[in-house]
């Protein structure tokens, strides 16, 4: 630890009991206003989360018709419904397959790209700027722009494929549609992921990629022993908002799309939610459904916040 | 600023005052575009012809975004007079007892000089009860026919007055079409579920669920799995594998009319309400229209077809005034007038027999025009041929497509696909069934 001496020291006096230059403290004695500043935000959340997840609770353990006319408590029932129901387990297979490619590829791709920029001399703020641009589309319009260029019957991209000897259709084939909406998915959280990875790079001292280069190690050598672990806080980060982005931001995608299809190839579970629910109807399995989502996105948090944040050197 | 609150208030009252002299009510729909226009078009005709009522349009989007629109909307205590649904969330509406007012009972209580007998019974067939009442106004009904590319038909050395009559002349034409080389696909189709499969049946006089296709009661099951039905997906299948059939996706088969209007496909199946579409699209080619073919080894066949489209709900917890502005509506839209003008601008079909006659000269003057109603029309229709009524039907139209899907991949065959589509549509029968009552 005699390494991480010299900078543990600013920190350290944050944590001193007895600061050397005390603090001026600016005390409230009003109650009141505390509250009334946190307010705006307190209302939001509970108006716009708290209350509609608490309904979505109470409603998974009912069946109802749609209007509401005949309620029944059925307790776990709509939990076991879809625990026996093999569309329920093959959406959650959908989804992590869709979630892991989306990842993947999103942060392959964008660190490649950032690693690219990163060694540029020049131009290096036009490549940036170009990069970021596909950040400003909108999802849905993003989906249909993708939905154009894969139309099996107008699209280029299966006519060009078509010239290459492979027929490309994803209306019938679920390897082309999930191929389809993670290209779309992934294409549209590149420029995030490149300007963190971007940013990440050049916090890098250039003096410890040098000092490698003069041990003489290989460029390879050097990004995995010298810039990967350096830039892993970023990693992780990206890693949180990418598996968030993939499995609960990529519903105008996949409605644009492909719509689930086919034969629920590319079913996520957020889609199956919004299906079963306002398409279908079927609002106690639709809440059922969203309660797993949320026990899903609370173990996810815990799981990266406890678990792998820890194998992260800051 | 007390001036400027007097100033409001008085406003506020003249405004009050002003709108109790005519009742207005909301009429949510789903009608976009050039419908859309019409529709509207014929409300103003409708609040220009008397000073009483007044109805006022929304578009609300899609079909399935109108329903869920309304049905919240009813839940929160905000809902419009009059929604339009689609058939088939017919089963979702007419479980829904006390969210609804049944048309037969609105028209009886509000209405002027109402006739059921009036009506097509092929159209309002599906909408009523089983004792005949109507539950629902029949607004834009349409059933499936086929269009075909004269053109093409010509180059391959057939005859272009001729659309194939049966599955087998389809078969025999499309090949000829395809080694000939007119057209790479003899043909494509929209809506796997209403055209291939619910019609099927009903043209074949097979049924698809018990119990008089649902129309019996909550404990009808699906049936759909009969021997008719298997062949004709396996033929799909077969002739998607030899390329004279091309699928053009779930729902209503998006990519189906493009194949056809590139000339890909000689002939598809499709709405006879898309009729205004194809020939705005069909611009390079001659257009021919022909009924819905049939396999002539199939006793009772062909039987007569069934409608899609959607109708016109009315909703409970309204006032008297609102209901006699519904029921007013009512008797002006299914006028033979404000029909045949609707019908014959949007290609669904007339709802009432004075309607029919009326657009006789409109039928003479654009040949094919009649194909959809006549087709409807063709034999008295039987409990097979009624329609159909399922609850959660919006869930088990996707299954339908899914398991489509699963043959066309190859992962299931025919029979195995449909048995699954029981299978699965069973389930949500059963937990329709179950919170129904």
């Amino acid at each position: 630890m005699a390494g991480a001496a010299p900078d543990a020291r600013p920190r350290a006096h944050f944590h001193d009991p007895k600061p050397r230059y005390p603090m001026k403290r600016t005390i409230f004695n009003n109650q009141l206003l505390p509250w009334l500043l946190l307010a705006p935000q307190l209302i939001i959340t509970f108006v716009f989360f708290l209350w509609p997840a608490a309904q979505a609770v109470r409603q998974s353990f009912l069946r109802e018709d749609a209007f509401g006319t005949r309620t029944t408590f059925v307790g776990l029932d709509n939990f076991i419904r879809l625990w026996n129901s093999p569309e329920y387990l093959n959406s959650l297979q959908v989804t992590a397959v869709f979630a892991i490619s989306v990842t993947a590829l999103s942060m392959g791709v964008s660190l490649l790209l950032a690693i690219a920029v990163d060694r540029m001399i020049r131009s290096t703020r036009a490549y940036t700027t170009l990069l970021v641009w596909p950040y400003a589309v909108a999802p849905a319009v993003a989906g249909i722009l993708w939905w154009f260029i894969f139309n099996p019957t107008i699209g280029i991209m299966p006519y060009v494929l078509g010239q290459l000897g492979y027929d490309w259709n994803h209306i019938s084939n679920k390897g082309d549609a999930m191929t389809l909406v993670v290209i779309a998915s992934a294409w549209k959280q590149i420029s995030y992921n490149f300007l963190f990875f971007l940013a990440g790079l050049q916090a890098i001292p250039a003096s410890l990629r040098e000092a490698a280069a003069i041990d003489g190690a290989g460029p390879v050598r050097r990004f995995f022993d010298i810039t990967f672990p350096l830039l892993s806080p970023t990693t992780f980060f990206l890693l949180v908002v990418n598996i968030v982005y993939a499995m609960f931001d990529t519903f105008a995608v996949i409605d644009a799309t492909t719509e689930g299809g086919p034969a629920q190839a590319t079913n996520i579970l957020v889609y199956k939610v919004y299906f079963d629910g306002f398409v279908g109807q079927n609002l106690g399995s639709s809440a059922a459904q969203s309660v797993v989502l949320m026990v899903l996105v609370a173990a996810l948090t815990v799981i990266q916040f406890r678990y792998v944040e820890k194998k992260v050197a800051y | 600023m007390i001036r400027y609150s007097t100033a409001s208030a008085v406003a506020l009252v003249a405004s009050l005052s002003a709108a109790s002299a005519e009742t207005t009510i909301e009429w949510w729909h789903a009608m976009g575009g050039e419908l859309g226009a019409k529709l509207e078009e014929i409300v103003q005709g409708f609040n220009d012809s008397q000073d009483e009522y007044r109805v006022n349009p929304s578009y609300k989007g899609t079909y399935p975004e109108t329903m869920t629109a309304a049905i919240a909307a009813f839940r929160a205590n905000q809902q419009p007079t009059i929604v339009q649904v689609f058939e088939v969330g017919t089963g979702t509406m007419m479980a829904a007892e006390g969210a609804i007012v049944p048309v037969h009972q609105l028209m009886e209580e509000h209405g002027q000089g109402f006739d059921k007998s009036a009506f097509l019974p092929q159209v309002v067939g599906y909408y009523t009860d089983p004792e005949g009442n109507m539950l629902s106004m029949p607004f834009n009904s349409s059933t499936p026919i086929v269009y075909y590319n004269k053109s093409v038909f010509e180059k391959a050395g057939l005859d272009p007055e001729q659309p194939p009559k049966t599955w087998a002349e389809l078969e025999q034409f499309s090949k000829q079409i395809k080694d000939s080389g007119a057209a790479s696909c003899g043909f494509t189709t929209q809506w796997i579920s209403w055209i291939q499969t619910e019609n099927l049946s009903a043209w074949h006089n097979q049924p698809i669920g018990t119990m008089e296709n649902g129309f019996g009661g909550l404990d009808a099951r699906l049936s759909l799995n009969g021997p008719v039905q298997v062949k004709h997906w396996e033929n799909l299948k077969r002739w998607s594998d030899e390329g004279i059939f091309k699928y053009g996706g779930p729902v209503g088969g998006d990519n189906a009319a493009p194949m056809f209007y590139s000339q890909e496909c000689a002939m598809i199946m499709g709405s006879s309400a898309s009729r205004a579409g194809v020939i705005a699209n069909a611009k390079d080619f001659d257009l021919g229209y022909g009924m819905l073919p049939y396999y002539d080894d199939v006793e009772g066949a062909p039987q007569n077809s069934i409608i899609g489209g959607a109708t016109l709900w009315v909703l409970s917890g309204k006032s008297d005034e609102e209901y006699a502005a519904a029921a007013a509506f009512f008797d002006y839209l299914s006028s033979p007038e404000v029909q045949a003008d609707w019908a014959s601008f949007s290609g669904y079909l007339p709802i009432t027999e004075a309607a029919r006659e009326q657009m006789a000269d409109f039928y003479a003057q654009n040949p094919g025009a009649d194909t959809g109603i006549n087709q409807i029309t063709l034999n008295e229709p039987t409990e097979n041929s009624k329609g159909l009524r399922f609850g959660n039907y919006v869930q088990i139209r996707g299954i339908i497509d899914e398991e489509f899907e699963q043959l066309m991949s190859g992962s299931k065959d025919a029979q195995g696909a449909l048995d699954s589509v029981v299978e699965r549509g069973d389930d949500l029968l059963e937990q329709f069934q179950a919170q129904s009552q």
